[in-house]
């Protein structure tokens, strides 16, 4: 129960502060956007971080872990139970520590006094997904990571782009040239406009093309961390 | 000297034995890049029987218990398992299978039940009969004071029986002992051995490695000795030692020119002669002989035991320590 709690702690604080710093500091200097505060304009889009946040650590660094020091794969593949069970086994445990963040999130934010809509209920199996996706996104490096080192890359080089380029702080649409459609195919991007468009109620088709892609992104990773997984459990 | 055992061996395996092995291996061979771990192994375990796989670091032991595990892809041969074939029916097969791992894998979080508890869900084993067979295990292996302590807590003796204790929660016919005992002090590592008699004597099959001969000794009743991922001679225990290395050891000094001496001497006996360095030299009774009584009646400093199985592993992979 310690390690639920460090962890949540650890994987809730980043978001938590953004919205902190950058809605209650930032964004009284900042004029509306979309017809919203600067603060709940960022708060769906830090619900979404959330989830990436905790399932991607958890199948990183938590993964890698029973991996390598812990051996528990090695245990767990002693009995019955196959590699892609195992694979799929640990993403969803990703995505369930990633589904408790953005949940926790939700939950909060009325606490900054941003009231979603009752259509914000739909963004729950949204979230579940996302966390299927970064979970994948984890379990892809740690089944090629020969040291905790290597997450680095990860967390430095995707992660982290992802999360400052996603919408989540500036809209998307007032980006011009041909970095738009590469912002635009960002995977968290997609989860960032739904769950905005899902907490104030502004539904659109394009939304459905967002889940689209999304689910489109999480099949094609989820495959590859299964693949990677046999190919690094088996020789 | 080999292909005596081999032919015999031959014998035996063709022998009337109508109830199907365990395990059979034909042929097995795995390579990584150029190097072949295992090479060309043949094995087969009888019912009942404990086969101890014996060969220095590297020499494909630990390969080998994984390939029957599914956790490496041979390169060419053929695993079966209870009969079947490993390929279609790997889950079915690790279901009835228990197995000791060298390293320690015991969720270091949890407490040493639900340890168990865990393990036996993944054999998709039912809740109460999973509690069931853990406090039995408990009680089995003197573990039921520490039922409720977190593993990070314990000794290696009682991790290692918690994992002796796991790998019995599904009740396997098969059971493979990779270093069971390893690293523990000779009363833990008592405790362990007795168990196994216990389980063996209850039918349980048991495929066993270790570098504690004397473990090997009591505990199995087959030997197969790898070196470089290929079988180089197999028997049981007390056949192999004396058809191979003799009866009787005799450890004594003798310089470059006395060893010389003591081979023309010793000529018509059925003896052999090893330098083993320092000065030292062993000789294997394979009969006794009067020049061999008249060495023994010299004044000579000498030392004379039964030969072990630490004999003839040493002679047959060599007593240099090797880099793996």
């Amino acid at each position: 129960m310690k390690h639920v709690q460090a962890s949540l702690i650890g994987n809730l604080g980043q978001p938590f502060l953004f919205l902190l710093a950058m809605g209650f500091g930032l964004g009284r200097t900042i004029p509306e956007i979309e017809g919203l505060t600067y603060l709940q304009f960022i708060a769906p889009g830090l619900v979404a971080s959330a989830v990436m946040y905790s399932a991607a650590f958890e199948a990183t660094y938590g993964s890698y872990t029973r991996l390598s020091t812990q051996g528990t794969f090695d245990g767990i593949l002693m009995t019955p139970v196959n590699v892609s069970q195992l694979a799929m086994g640990e993403i969803l445990w990703g995505a369930t520590k990633g589904l408790i963040s953005g949940l926790i999130m939700l939950a909060a934010m009325p606490l900054f006094g941003v009231i979603p809509s009752l259509w914000i209920v739909l963004v729950i199996p949204v979230l579940m997904i996302a966390g299927i996706l970064f979970a994948s996104m984890g379990i892809v490096m740690t089944a090629t990571a020969s040291n905790y080192e290597y997450f680095n890359y990860f967390t430095s080089l995707l992660i982290t782009p992802f999360f400052l380029f996603s919408g989540i702080f500036f809209s998307l649409s007032s980006i011009q040239g041909p970095v738009a459609p590469v912002l635009r195919c960002l995977p968290l991007t997609g989860v960032v406009n739904i769950s905005r468009g899902l907490a104030y109620g502004r539904l659109s088709s394009d939304l459905l093309f967002d889940l689209l892609f999304l689910l489109g992104y999480t099949l094609l990773f989820l495959l590859l961390a299964i693949r990677l997984m046999e190919r690094r459990l088996v020789q | 000297m080999i292909t005596a055992i081999q032919e015999r061996e031959a014998h035996t395996d063709t022998g009337q034995s109508y109830e199907k092995p365990v395990l059979v291996i034909q042929g097995l061979v795995k390579a990584f890049g150029n190097r072949r771990a295992i090479d060309g192994l043949d094995l087969i375990l009888e019912r009942g029987s404990c086969l101890a796989l014996l060969g220095p670091n590297g020499a494909g032991k630990t390969t080998t218990i994984r390939a029957i595990l599914g956790l490496v892809r041979p390169t060419s041969g053929s695993i079966a398992v209870f009969g079947l074939d490993h390929n279609t029916n790997l889950a079915a097969i690790k279901a009835r299978i228990g197995v000791v791992p060298q390293m320690d894998n015991l969720d270091p979080d949890l407490t040493v039940l639900e340890n168990l508890l865990v393990y036996a869900s993944y054999f998709r084993m039912d809740r109460s009969l999973a509690r069931e067979r853990a406090e039995e295990l408990l009680d089995f292996l003197a573990l039921r004071n520490r039922r409720d302590e977190i593993i990070q807590n314990l000794s290696g003796g009682q991790r290692r029986r918690i994992l002796l204790a796991r790998s019995l929660i599904n009740r396997p016919e098969l059971l493979i002992l990779d270093e069971p005992t390893v690293g523990l002090d000779p009363q833990a590592r008592f405790l362990i051995w007795e168990r196994l008699l216990n389980l063996q004597a209850k039918g349980t099959t048991m495929l066993l490695t270790s570098h504690y001969m004397e473990e090997v000794s009591r505990l199995s009743s087959q030997v197969v000795i790898m070196e470089q991922g290929k079988k180089i001679a197999s028997g049981s225990p007390d056949e192999i030692v004396s058809s191979m290395i003799g009866t009787e050891v005799i450890e004594m000094e003798a310089s470059d020119l006395e060893l010389e001496r003591l081979r023309e001497k010793l000529q018509g006996c059925h003896v052999s002669l090893e330098p083993v360095g320092n000065g030292k030299i062993f000789i294997y009774v394979h009969e006794e002989c009067s020049e061999i009584r008249e060495l023994l009646s010299s004044s000579r400093r000498l030392l004379k035991r039964p030969a072990t199985l630490e004999d003839l592993f040493l002679r047959l992979t060599g007593r240099d320590l090797r880099e793996s």
